[in-house]
């Protein structure tokens, strides 16, 4: 994780490489022939292949037996997360994600529950246009709707998909205390508890 | 000609095609792994233990698939290309002697399968005729990528052919003879007496136009995928891009066993020793091959040109010269 935090670039040891200016005369060419002849850079070459064959340090993934690990901002297929205190749905409907959705492909309807709260009554993504962008998890009030790390979603159209109650934590994850929290654009940022000013009664 | 020696011929022959076109298709996961290893992958994997049958899943994908032959082309030609490139390949190999002779249930064998008096002259000349196989599949395929791969092909290995002949040609003066067996016989003496102590310019100027014979990088400008598609093979399918394929390699195998053969020493003495040696000689010219790939750029085709009309040919005439001068003095 440290690698991937790690943006800056200045201090990497890149420098200028040195590159002589190239002959213009037919002696210097020559020159330069015999040069580049005798000095065997095309053995530097060779080593160099030969000894990464021989040290054996092999960075392939083989992908569907392992997986790299992915950053916790990382955006894939969403998820719906419930409350810790009550493990109801946090989602209010209150469909400011489907309004920000650039890629239009939120589709919500809600209605009144016999509480007279307003209640989730169908939604959907449909994951074929979504560019996961991001959006809809950074606009949700209650950190409701949020990416999640799963990426393997293909399928065989290209409307593809994925409904609330595929997306939202399942009750029993949700009471073995499983639920992970999206680390991602729009979470709360840590230590936002000692930061909260409160508002003063004068108001 | 009695039966005997024909069916010893006909034997070698099959034994022969059977040995390097299974050769052809390991050649190819050599190669795999080999590059795969120089560049920190790890190859194919998942046929078979380590990617093993991976050759055979090749071999069934490339039987079964549609034999396309398409509209514009000239067909006699389009379908007759790949053979000639896997079969010159072979025809090369009746003039090289893989092992030493040896003797089995009492029977004399001789490794080779016709020793012609112009051996090393045959083996150069039908692989040459191999060329013919990119230039015609290139030209009859109406495609303009095949068709400059197949004028670069045309160009390289004509002026190729100038190199190694006149390389080959300044052994040839000391050994005096033409034939394979014969140049292993002068250099019989152990490592002392090989061709290449005395002749080390041409043992280089012959493993830099074998590149270029064999289309292999960094001459690879013949079927230069990264930059014309597949080359003279870009409207190939199946089995006829296989056997373009077979010939390559084919071909790698085959120089692979000349140039230990001209230069150093082939089999020596003819000992089982001597025979291992030039596997193992084989084997390290083979991988080379790979090597190099794994390593170096390609070269532009004027540089290719430049490299061999300036440089090379000069080369190799001076080497002859000098060759003659020594030899008569
Ligand atoms: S990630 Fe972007 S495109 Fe996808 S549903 Fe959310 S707002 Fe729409
Ligand atoms: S997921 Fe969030 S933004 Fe979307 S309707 Fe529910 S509460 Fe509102």
């Amino acid at each position: 994780m440290e690698a991937f935090n790690n943006r800056n670039v200045a201090d990497n040891g890149y420098f200028m490489v040195d590159i002589e200016d190239y002959p213009t005369d037919g002696w210097g060419k020559f020159k330069r022939v015999v040069k580049r002849t005798f000095r065997g850079e095309l053995f530097v070459g060779l080593w160099v292949v030969m000894r990464e064959m021989l040290r054996f340090d092999i960075h392939t993934i083989q992908y569907p037996q392992e997986k790299m690990p992915i950053g916790p901002r990382y955006r894939a297929v969403h998820e719906m997360k419930r409350l810790w205190e009550s493990d109801a749905e946090r989602c209010i409907g209150c469909g400011l994600c489907e309004k920000i959705c650039i890629s239009d492909c939120i589709r919500m309807d809600t209605k009144i529950d016999e509480n007279s709260r307003k209640e989730v009554s169908s939604y959907t993504i449909n994951l074929g246009r979504c560019i996961f962008c991001g959006y809809c998890a950074e606009v949700c009030p209650e950190l409701a709707i949020t990416h999640g790390g799963e990426y393997e979603n293909g399928s065989e159209q290209r409307e593809h998909f994925i409904m609330y109650e595929d997306m939202l934590t399942p009750i029993d994850k949700m009471k073995a205390g499983a639920q992970l929290e999206f680390e991602g654009f729009g979470s709360i940022t840590p230590h936002e508890d000692a930061r909260v000013k409160k508002t003063p009664l004068a108001y | 000609m009695d039966t005997a020696y024909l069916i010893e011929t006909v034997i070698k022959v099959v034994v022969l095609l059977l040995v390097f076109s299974a050769l052809a298709g390991i050649g190819t996961y050599f190669e795999r792994k080999i590059l795969a290893f120089m560049q920190r992958r790890l190859g194919p994997m998942n046929v078979g233990p380590f990617g093993l049958l991976q050759v055979g899943a090749d071999g069934i994908k490339l039987f079964t698939k549609e034999d396309i032959i398409p509209t514009h082309v000239v067909a006699p030609i389009f379908k007759i290309a790949p053979v000639i490139t896997a079969a010159t390949a072979f025809m090369a190999a009746a003039a090289i002697p893989f092992l030493p002779q040896f003797t089995i249930f009492g029977y004399t064998v001789h490794p080779i399968i016709a020793d012609i008096n112009v051996g090393i002259l045959y083996v150069l000349g039908v692989m040459a005729v191999g060329l013919f196989g990119p230039m015609l599949g290139g030209m009859a395929s109406a495609n303009k990528f095949s068709l400059l791969s197949a004028a670069r092909a045309a160009a390289v290995f004509i002026s190729y052919e100038v190199v190694s002949g006149l390389a080959v040609l300044a052994p040839i003066m000391m050994v005096g003879s033409l034939s394979l067996v014969d140049f292993n016989e002068y250099q019989a003496g152990g490592i002392g007496s090989w061709i290449v102590w005395s002749q080390p310019v041409a043992f280089v100027l012959f493993w830099i136009a074998a590149f270029a014979e064999t289309g292999r990088t960094p001459f690879h400008l013949i079927a230069n995928d990264h930059e014309i598609i597949d080359g003279f093979g870009t409207e190939y399918s199946g089995m006829r891009w296989g056997l373009f394929f077979i010939g390559e390699y084919a071909n790698m195998f085959f120089i692979s066993f000349v140039i230990p053969l001209i230069f150093l020493g082939g089999f020596g003495d003819g000992s089982v020793l001597g025979a291992f040696a030039l596997l193992g000689k084989m084997a390290f010219f083979f991988f080379f091959f790979l090597w190099t790939r794994a390593a170096w750029p390609d070269v532009r085709p004027d540089q290719l040109m430049w490299l061999c009309w300036k440089v090379l040919m000069p080369l190799a005439v001076i080497n002859v010269v000098i060759t003659g001068l020594v030899m008569m003095f």
